[in-house]
């Protein structure tokens, strides 16, 4: 038996679970949790503090916990920042202390207790401001390794979370009394109810009391209403569930820790698991969260809340201490000191109701004794290991006031409590409500499902109510025991005193916002839950102004931490998100592609040869091979539309810039698509495959986009065209076949004629090829070669690149990745994504002929601006380099010879460049002002990043086959 | 369709459907189905509704499927659906039902466009709970809806109590693969 284990509580001693802590072995039981198998082994310093580096052990019992923060596993499962108070103990478990260098109990940078004068709140603003760039590099890092929150191991977390996604008419947030009541309610009602709580056992504070429900244990009694919940189909249970926040539109976001109380989680199971509940209604039963009263030293391990001074000896088996003194304003305290004393631990109560107060603490490491009034003015010292302090509770209204719900404060309780009407939907109930009693939380959870449910038009059965006390608050509220020299705690997360704050105040940061940010009051892991309120009473007492004028900082969520792991769920690593992979991928993957995402596309990039070291090798032996012979290219990501209907051409003459309605059928054509502004939106070609049928390419990028862009034209803007759309680009594997021998090899697997006759410059026809199979093909050429695409069902993509790789063996055939394809279409001056960014009109990429005014399509009328028509607007130019062996770099600029590499002198930048092993040099496009006029003109172009400079010759964008006879060949 | 000599790759890569077991689940990738859109032209869609009841195929409202003899359909949209029939006899399956609709309606080639898996286990809505913000519990027999899995435009197809199918883009159907496995590890 543990040195500090009592009789009692819910943990289950015929189980012996051992742990460390800081290397040291112990011994716990399952129930427990790091803070109370710590305690009931004797260990009370578990943390040393943010700034001041002084000695802290735990002062609550539950998530609220600012102190005992520790470090837990190790490797990639290491988590900083866990609070002991909330670990559920498993065999094998290891913790660490953090922020204490050599050791927790001898800590070095404790010398800053020392100078605390020097670190009063708004010290790091003051003292840092010069030099301003010593910040980053000197002075921050110093502050972060002196002032820290735990550390990261920088390994990989080995585990998964999920997300996922829950749907109910009644979300019941905490299933203490209000809550189970509440549920109970609804449940029994037939609602689909969600019942979440972060503990990993239900029943709330009843587990931690002795008060009876029903003449029976309010713990007992917890566990007969779980169990009938549990036989209700329509009632989801959610244990270690916390919720974190509540989102618009009736969506809470919830965190359950499906593994955390396992050593590793099961094979396959997530560690975690973020929810997305969708719920008709809430019922916050979130309790509430006791608060301290500050005084001199009211730090040190030992002292801690009354409440949780409770808990430990109810549920957790512990006695902190075996003397013990209670300091208390309200009448919760004196429970602690009737429950202690009824284990038998020798209990001093210190009533600050009567004048009592505690006013001083001592103990190095952990509390030894306290100095203390008494109502007649004596002062006693008491020796005493622990201290129990309880200033009145808060009702836990953190989610209530996620969408800026302003509570208002109750005298009775001296608290605030959220308001109906806070947040759309949610409805506090029990202590969380201001309903401070066992019999207040069980009649209001009840009545709160109840109207909840009536909302809905669901009636509601009348439930018996347990009999429970109804003892009143009796709170005299008292926030700070004036008259201190020494720092009284506040907020002991931030180490913020009652100086601090009177510090904020002298230098006129009133404001609760204004307050939180000089003194830190409230931030970080626990997010003040207990020091907020206390704070801003000491504010408001030195403004002189009320509680409620003072007002509260905004609850955001989450309400607890929250891991990145599980905000990620399971889109990590490769999984970051879906890929696409092209019909020929595994072919591919057999010749050793290297591969680029395109979108969510894995295109081949290049297909390396056996001595080809570097990619420019592979590049240049495709583009040249191609341009000698033959090259196939995987071209099925570009989008493919289906447009079919009476009136796809008249739709076709609208949203495209030039002309489809007068296409022959088996004819394609490349179009230019605008935006309403008159700016290029995409370009590709389309395919008259029928009189009412038509296919339209897109650019890979734009494939969604586009597509989304027709719909809209179609059901919005013209809902009376006959049109109807689909997509088909995953339908097809369609390949690009270029080269002077493209015919050559097609017409082995084509079981149709191939001539020019057959099918000319930009024909297409339905074919059937290898022997029946149906496909498309349209003779069109991106690379400006004798070229067609063929497509074919997609799952025969595989079988088809192989059928065409054996039937070109004889041209020696090769197949391109994107960049070859970059490389010809540069060479061959063809406008893509450099090109079609989102600024440029058809005019500036030297295609404005293409926007017909003969009819009206979109972007036509705004293309016809003044200020896009100007004389010596950007043009698309060629540009090469004037020495050959100078490489051109994207993105410089044009500037005069002479001119000055600014702004004002700028006359355009280079769009594309390749390196053009067919011209043996690097080539570009780019859009010079007043380009198309320039041609022979000599220029710089300017790359200011780089510090580089080239000599350029402006000509014309074909560079290879300018009068296009290759591809009508 | 006449004798070629091309072999088919089913969607995950393989020149045979998968299947695979975890736990009480059975996943399934479908390759003997083909399918087509149909979408009404304007004016037509009386004409469309009697032909579509003459060739015993069921146009059902939206968020509905209708399971015929021969062929299953899928509401897509206003007046538009996806007909499902048994590839075998429905490889070319764009002038079969062009032969039954004429120019009533435009008839689009869609089943390479897309993979199906089929699920199947006791309580498939624990797994979808992981998957999508569809309300699966909700859903009848027959109910077939669209919604997004693994970042994808999916449908969702509930078959009969213990079978769903999940159709996606054909292209994405390795990592929408990973992901059903994944969820259903975490659940089975």
């Amino acid at each position: 038996m543990t040195q500090n284990r009592i009789a009692g509580g819910q943990i289950d001693r015929t189980k012996t679970l051992r742990f460390t802590f800081d290397g040291v072995p112990y011994q716990g039981h399952p129930g427990d949790t790091l803070a109370s198998a710590l305690l009931a082994n004797g260990v009370r310093l578990m943390g040393r503090s943010f700034k001041y580096h002084r000695p802290r052990g735990p002062i609550a019992a539950g998530s609220e916990e600012p102190n005992a923060l520790v470090q837990l596993r190790t490797g990639g499962r290491q988590e900083p920042n866990t609070r002991a108070t909330v670990v559920e103990l498993y065999d094998g478990l290891v913790a660490t202390s953090q922020n204490a260098w050599p050791s927790l109990k001898f800590d070095a940078l404790s010398i800053n207790d020392r100078l605390s004068p020097f670190f009063a709140a708004g010290f790091y603003y003051k003292t840092f401001m010069w030099p301003a760039k010593f910040w980053e590099k000197v002075y921050e890092p110093i502050i972060r390794r002196a002032a820290g929150l735990g550390s990261l191991t920088r390994e990989d977390d080995p585990d998964g979370y999920d997300k996922g996604f829950l749907h109910c008419d009644l979300l019941v947030i905490g299933a203490g009394p209000a809550g189970l009541m509440a549920a109970l309610q609804a449940g029994r009602a037939g609602a689909q109810v969600i019942l979440a709580d972060e503990d990993f056992r239900f029943g709330g504070r009843l587990n931690a009391e002795t008060i009876a429900v029903d003449n029976m244990a309010g713990a007992d009694w917890a566990a007969g209403v779980i169990a009938e919940l549990n036989s209700l189909p329509n009632v989801r249970l959610m244990l270690r569930t916390t919720v974190i926040g509540a989102f618009d539109h009736g969506i809470y976001g919830a965190v359950e820790r499906v593994s955390d109380h396992l050593m590793v989680p099961e094979a396959g199971k997530p560690r975690q698991t973020l929810w997305r509940i969708y719920t008709r209604r809430t019922v916050l039963a979130a309790g509430a969260i006791e608060r301290p009263i500050a005084f001199e030293n009211n730090d040190r391990p030992g002292i801690m809340l009354a409440g949780a001074l409770r808990a430990y000896a109810n549920r957790w088996g512990v006695a902190v201490g075996s003397r013990v003194a209670v300091f208390t304003n309200n009448e919760d305290g004196c429970r602690t000191a009737t429950d202690l004393r009824a284990k038998g631990l020798d209990v001093t109560l210190i009533d600050a109701r009567k004048g009592e107060m505690v006013l001083d603490s001592k103990g190095r490491l952990g509390l030894q004794s306290i100095r203390y009034r008494n109502a007649d003015g004596q002062i006693h010292n008491l020796s005493v290991s622990a201290l129990g302090v309880s200033g009145g509770w808060n009702p836990n209204l953190s989610i209530a006031s996620n969408h800026r719900g302003r509570p208002v404060w109750d005298e009775d309780i001296a608290a605030f409590i959220p308001t109906d009407g806070d947040l759309a939907g949610l409805r506090a109930a029990g202590a969380a409500m201001g309903a401070m009693s066992t019999h207040g939380a069980l009649t209001t959870g009840a009545a709160q499902a109840a109207a909840a449910l009536a909302d809905l038009g669901m009636s509601a059965p009348t439930l018996d109510l347990p009999q429970a006390e109804d003892a009143p608050v009796s709170i005299t509220p008292l926030w700070y025991v004036p008259g201190g020299k020494g720092r009284a705690w506040i907020d002991p997360q931030n180490d913020v005193t009652v100086k601090d704050v009177k510090l904020a105040h002298q230098e006129n940061f009133r404001s609760v916002e204004h307050l939180k940010r000089y003194t830190t009051l409230g931030m970080a892991t626990d997010q003040g839950k207990t020091g907020n309120v206390l704070g801003l009473a000491v504010m408001a007492e030195l403004t002189g102004q009320s509680i409620p004028q003072t007002g509260t900082t905004i609850y955001r969520p989450p309400y607890t931490p929250v891991s990145m792991g599980v905000m990620a769920g399971r889109a990590s690593g490769m999984d970051f998100r879906p890929k696409r992979l092209t019909p020929s991928h595994k072919w591919a993957v057999e010749q050793g592609a290297v591969f680029v995402e395109v979108g969510m596309w894995l295109r081949a990039q290049w297909l390396p040869r056996k001595g080809e070291t570097e990619w420019r090798q592979s590049v240049d032996r495709e583009v040249l091979a191609t341009r000698k012979s033959v090259g196939i290219c995987d071209v099925t990501t570009l989008g493919k539309i289906d447009i079919q209907g009476t009136d796809a051409g008249k739709f076709l003459d609208r949203v495209y810039a030039n002309t489809f309605s007068s296409l022959a059928v088996g004819k394609v054509r490349y179009g230019m698509m605008l935006r309403e502004d008159g700016i290029v939106m995409d370009d590709g070609t389309t395919a008259r495959m029928g009189e009412n049928e038509y296919v339209m390419t897109t650019t890979t990028a734009n494939a969604v986009p586009v597509f989304r862009h027709l719909e809209y034209c179609r059901q919005v803007l013209w809902p009376d065209m006959d049109v109807q759309l689909i997509s088909t680009t995953e339908a097809w594997a369609q390949f690009s076949v270029a080269g002077p021998n493209a015919r050559n090899l097609l017409a082995k697997v084509v079981d149709q004629d191939m001539s020019d006759a057959a099918l000319p410059y930009m024909g297409c026809r339905e074919i059937t090829v290898c022997g029946g199979l149906r496909a498309r093909i349209f003779r069109i050429s991106f690379s400006g070669e004798l070229a067609y695409e063929i497509a074919v069902p997609t799952r025969y993509g595989d079988a088809m690149i192989r059928e065409m790789m054996a039937a070109g063996a004889e041209f020696d055939a090769v197949v391109y990745g994107t960049e070859a394809l970059g490389v010809m279409r540069v060479e061959k001056g063809h406008v893509a994504g450099n090109e079609l960014n989102g600024q440029s009109s058809a005019l500036n990429m030297g295609l404005g002929k293409m926007v017909s005014k003969k009819k009206d399509s979109i972007g036509m009328v705004l293309s016809q601006r003044e200020g896009m028509n100007r004389e010596g607007g950007y043009r698309i130019v060629g540009v090469k380099p004037v020495n050959p062996a100078d490489s051109l770099t994207a993105g410089s600029h044009f500037l005069a010879n002479g001119a000055e590499a600014v702004a004002a002198n700028d006359g355009g930048w280079l769009t594309s460049v390749v390196y053009s092993p067919h011209m043996g040099h690097s080539i570009a496009l780019g859009y010079l002002r007043g380009g198309d006029k320039r041609m022979g003109e000599r220029l710089r172009v300017v790359n200011l990043l780089a510090g580089k400079e080239v000599a350029v010759e402006i000509v014309s964008a074909h560079f290879v086959d300018p009068d296009g006879e290759r591809l009508r060949g | 369709m006449a004798e070629h000599r091309l072999k088919a790759l089913a969607p995950l890569g393989a020149h045979t459907a998968r299947v695979v077991r975890i736990g009480p689940l059975e996943i399934r990738e479908v390759v003997d189905v083909a399918m087509a859109s149909l979408a009404a032209r304007l004016g037509r869609e009386a004409e469309v509704a009697t032909l579509a009841n003459k060739a015993g195929i069921a146009l059902p409202a939206a968020g509905k499927s209708a399971v015929g003899a021969v062929y299953t359909t899928l509401w897509l949209g206003p007046e538009q659906w996806m007909i499902e029939a048994p590839f075998a006899s429905h490889e070319d399956f764009r002038p079969i039902l062009l032969e039954l609709f004429h120019d009533t309606a435009s008839i689009t080639e869609q089943t390479d466009a897309w993979v199906r898996f089929d699920l199947e286990a006791a309580d498939l809505p624990l797994m979808f709970e992981r998957l999508c913000a569809l309300d699966t519990r909700k859903m009848a027999v027959g109910d077939a809806t669209r919604t997004v899995i693994e970042h994808l435009g999916s449908y969702v197809v509930k078959r009969s109590n213990t079978v769903y199918s999940v159709i996606a883009p054909r292209s994405a159907a390795a990592s929408l693969f990973h992901a059903l496995e994944t969820a259903a590890r975490s659940v089975y």
